[in-house]
């Protein structure tokens, strides 16, 4: 009887972990490798932004180029 | 960046972004400062010179601003599970402050003459920047807030900002002052440039 009870809860608790171990994967690629990817997502977000005001800067210098060359 | 880091539940690694997203907003308070510091003398001289330096830092602010918003976002979808929460007060606080100084720019767009658009966005840049203060130093710190050293007093002496973590941080921030300052200088050379040009 207690050897059947302990044998139940082993199958069980095998159960219960199993099923936690195929719990619903969520955005994994960005929680994997202790989420060092988010890292990634900030340096790259910060590089984009970078660059975009670089090409505004540009964009006005090009302007600023263009009323001088045409003043002359 | 690959430096030793503590362990800590949730934020795994992501604990390094301390050095980008937080410095960023350092910065973006240091330029506003500067932006302050520059509608002050404007008052007291009547420079226009001094008014567009004004401009510029509050416009190098304000985009700092930008990545500042969207590295917290994605740093918060994945250890809050959320991309923006209202709960926050330091999220909301910082949401008011850029739309002050997006008025800002509003306000000086809306002035044709220079001298009256010099004096009226100087006196407003000071509201400006006392209310920017309240909203994300002040009041963050009076409620509960889910960043760290908030709702008490400030972070690092009770966060585990340990003593690796300052060598990298530290030098960061000064960097990212000085990356800032560089902005701040080609919009004033770019802005002297204009002027120069118009004539």
């Amino acid at each position: 009887m207690n050897k059947h009870f302990i044998s139940a809860l082993f199958f069980i608790s095998c159960l219960v972990s199993s099923a936690q171990g195929s719990q619903p994967a969520m955005a994994d690629d960005m929680r994997a490798d202790g989420k060092i990817y988010v890292v990634i997502g900030v340096l790259l977000i910060i590089f984009i932004s970078i660059i975009g005001f670089l090409v505004v800067l540009e964009r006005r210098i090009k302007k600023m180029e263009d009323k001088i060359k045409s003043k002359n | 960046m690959l430096g030793p880091v503590p362990r800590l539940d949730i934020l795994n690694e992501t604990i390094r972004n301390v050095y980008y997203h937080v410095p960023i907003w350092f910065a973006m308070l240091f330029m506003m400062a500067v932006s302050l510091y520059y509608s002050i003398k404007t008052l007291s001289s009547g420079a226009i010179e001094l008014d567009e330096k004004a401009r510029n830092a509050a416009a190098v602010g304000l985009f700092l601003c930008v990545p500042g918003m969207i590295t917290g976002s994605l740093w918060a979808r994945f250890t809050w599970n959320t991309w923006w929460t209202f709960q926050d007060p330091k999220l909301s606080g910082v949401a008011i402050g850029v739309l002050i100084y997006i008025a800002y720019f509003i306000l000086r767009s809306s002035v044709d003459d220079e001298l009256k658009r010099a004096r009226l966005s100087a006196v407003y840049n000071i509201f400006a920047f006392v209310m920017l203060n309240v909203f994300i130093m002040v009041l963050p710190r009076l409620t509960d807030s889910l960043h760290p050293g908030n709702g008490g007093n400030p972070a690092f002496a009770t966060y585990d900002l340990n003593s690796n973590m300052r060598m990298v941080f530290y030098p960061a921030v000064i960097g990212w002052i000085l990356f800032s300052f560089w902005l701040f200088d080609i919009r004033n050379r770019l802005s002297a440039l204009k002027r120069f040009t118009d004539e």
